[in-house]
């Protein structure tokens, strides 16, 4: 067992620093507001800006979410998206895309049902890189996180502004890909950070590890991801791209014709903001 | 294979009954649910923290609660001797207050500053309102839209209270989104806040301490058996939500193998119409709200709403400890459908002069079923944990009676 699976994450992040320049790390629900429509944002998101993708895995009751995903993941799952449906998406994706690293993200049970050990050997068959699984912290590390490292997929830790540094080691133990700094106390699409909040801990982070460090919840605008691109390896957003979905919407509440394109532009204004803080100094 | 020597040592040092149970939360929640472990811990090695948790249960909740010879509900079935253990008898009219005292206790020894909880019937928020206002702190209860219409009753109750009820109308707008809700405040207040869960379920420690708290039902039980028959019950039954009354009488007794336990879980329209909340009859193992347990789901791993005429029940989860206790065989559980326990109701009522609430209905409409077959000197106990003041509105519109 290799601690930290060599996958399409660790190229994207040398990649990334050679460039000298943080990365787009995009979040978008399988399936919302139909497979069509998600497969056409995604098919068009790397070339958009997105340097990881994280494809949210729709789950009925999302606990760290806000209004936004949570909405977004019951469209998906009234549309009839699965996470075998999912692995289809990424399968799809890979035939065309063999290079941008692709995260899954979501809770526990769908995959505790689906079977853990299928599931790690569909998923990595499909071309999953990376796991983000929210309600399993290390303390949980058997359930999934060990045999995914077995698997040769990376298990990407998240941790918060209340995980202290005795805790830290802990969380940082079988940790791989990246780690993901949850900004903020509180669920997805509501409050934002301020960054020399995250920039004391992104800093508190990598005095304890050498993956890279990508920071998510309350990005939204090109100038929010532009002060995180100063301070981190990466910057998350998804809640301002799923709400791109609801706010073209037509009368129906069906997805209008412009609905992909006001997504992507989005990434692009997002990259653009992302691309336009150098790093002279590279990331340890 | 070896017996256990017992089977009271409740969790594992991660909070495992056997496979059950655990720490599924977010990092956020994490170092703030070792926190509560550890001041748990330290408080229940305390017998300062015990000794105020018993003040408070003999002058404010007024226990211990009656174990009552129910003569006439004997005579009518013809067979065990039945017991009520009267938790309706208590001040806020369930069990759940013996749960919010402790809890709040622990609260304010780890001097947090703002109470969350979430509630279903409503009891368990009016409980826990009762405690904040005894103790003159902030109240928020999240409670399903849903159900903030069909408890009104205990929606002012709770208002009286001086607590702040949130409608969630997330999700399916029920008990297992008020949780969520609950969880996500939390995470955004891990400062100041605690959160008062209602059951015996969530994370560890939760789902131990609940069951301690709710102990002194079992543990009162068995003096006043002792008492009034100079031995141990032959049987115990309780209704099941979560399941906190039940593992409260159950506990005490799980290492007396001449005691049959039987717990009652809500089949509401029958357990084949898919309108239940029987998760270990109808359900399979997976992990939510913090723990793995039986769940109601589907195929895909995506939680089902539960459905019962009794709101307290309408949980599509069930306590970690029971599912153990059902793989391994210690405790035999049942269901009984609305009708059913509507019967009991009436019966209850009609017989004894108890109007008893509809989640302890589902335990007497089981006794109904296996009493008549059992020996005169047969000593049954039937959880009685709630009276049914809050359920008058919804039992009314079931007999067609127009308040
Ligand atoms: C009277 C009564 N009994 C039982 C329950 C179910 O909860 P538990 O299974 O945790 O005892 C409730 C919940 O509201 C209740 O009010």
């Amino acid at each position: 067992m290799t601690k930290n699976p060599e996958t399409r994450i660790a190229k994207r992040f040398e990649k990334l620093r050679a460039e000298g320049r943080a990365g787009l790390v995009t979040f978008t629900t399988a399936g919302d507001p139909d497979l069509e429509t998600s497969v056409k944002i995604l098919d068009g998101i790397a070339e958009a800006g997105a340097d990881l993708i994280e494809i949210g895995v729709p789950f009925s009751d999302p606990m760290a979410d806000g209004p936004a995903i949570q909405a977004s993941s019951l469209r998906a799952i009234k549309a009839g998206m699965t996470l075998r449906k999912t692995l289809g998406i990424v399968a799809e994706f890979r035939k065309k895309d063999d290079e941008t690293p692709i995260v899954l993200m979501g809770y526990y049970n769908p995959i505790y049902i689906y079977g853990v050990d299928t599931f790690l050997a569909d998923a990595k068959k499909a071309g999953v890189d990376g796991l983000i699984v929210v309600d399993l912290p290390p303390e949980e590390e058997g359930e999934l996180c060990l045999p995914a490292l077995k698997a040769g997929i990376n298990f990407i830790y998240l941790t918060a502004p209340t995980t202290t540094d005795a805790r830290l080691p802990r969380v940082l133990d079988h940790a791989s890909g990246f780690v993901y700094f949850v900004s903020i106390t509180g669920i997805t699409g509501t409050s934002s950070a301020k960054t020399t909040d995250v920039a004391a801990h992104v800093g508190r982070i990598r005095a304890q590890t050498d993956l890279p460090v990508a920071v998510g919840f309350g990005i939204r605008t090109p100038e929010q991801a532009a002060g995180i691109a100063a301070v981190a390896d990466a910057a998350v957003v998804g809640s301002a791209l799923v709400d791109q979905i609801t706010a073209n919407f037509d009368d129906n509440n069906k997805p209008g014709p412009g609905t992909v394109d006001a997504v992507l532009d989005l990434v692009k204004a997002l990259a653009v903001g992302v691309r336009s803080v150098k790093k002279t100094e590279t990331v340890s | 294979m070896n017996k256990l020597n017992t089977l009271r040592n409740g969790v594992d040092e991660n909070g495992h009954f056997g496979i059950y149970g655990g720490r599924f939360v977010a990092e956020t929640l994490m170092p703030l649910i070792l926190e509560v472990e550890k001041a748990y811990e330290k408080a229940s090695n305390d017998d300062g923290f015990w000794a105020e948790f018993d003040r408070l249960m003999k002058h404010y909740v007024g226990r211990p609660s009656p174990l009552y010879y129910a003569q006439r509900m004997t005579e009518h079935f013809g067979g065990a001797k039945i017991f009520f253990k009267r938790d309706e008898l208590n001040h806020t009219g369930a069990h759940k207050i013996n749960n919010t005292i402790g809890q709040i206790l622990l609260a304010r020894r780890m001097g947090k500053k703002r109470i969350i909880a979430e509630t279903g019937a409503g009891q368990h928020g009016v409980a826990t309102a009762t405690v904040c206002a005894l103790y003159g702190m902030p109240c928020v209860v999240y409670m399903g839209a849903t159900d903030v219409e069909r408890q009104k009753p205990n929606v002012f109750r709770m208002k009286l209270l001086g607590a702040e009820i949130i409608p969630v109308t997330a999700g399916t707008g029920t008990l297992k989104d008020a949780m969520n809700e609950a969880l996500r405040d939390w995470v955004a207040n891990v400062e100041d806040t605690y959160y008062l869960i209602g059951t015996a379920a969530g994370p560890h420690p939760y789902p131990m301490m609940v069951r301690d708290f709710q102990c002194i039902i079992g543990n009162e039980t068995r003096e006043q058996m002792y008492e009034q028959e100079g031995r141990l019950p032959d049987s115990l039954v309780a209704s099941i939500g979560g399941g906190s009354n039940a593992i409260g009488l159950f506990h005490p007794f799980l290492d007396d193998d001449s005691v049959r336990i039987i717990g009652v879980e809500a089949a509401g329209h029958g357990i084949e119409t898919g309108e239940h909340c029987a998760s270990l009859k109808g359900g399979r193992p997976g992990v939510l709200h913090g723990n793995r347990t039986y769940l109601l789901q589907d195929d895909e791993g995506q939680i089902k709403d539960g459905y019962s005429i009794s709101a307290g029940l309408d949980y599509p989860g069930i306590g970690p400890e029971h599912s153990w206790l059902r793989d391994i065989g210690r405790v035999e559980y049942v269901s009984v459908t609305d009708l059913e326990a509507l019967e009991a109701f009436k019966l209850c009522t009609a017989k004894e002069g108890i109007i008893p609430a509809l989640e302890p209905c589902h335990a007497l409409a089981h006794v109904a079923k296996i009493a008549p077959d059992l020996p005169k000197d047969h000593l049954m106990v039937m959880n009685l944990c709630g009276r049914g003041d809050k359920d008058i509105f919804a039992v009314a519109e079931r007999f067609g009676f127009d308040m």
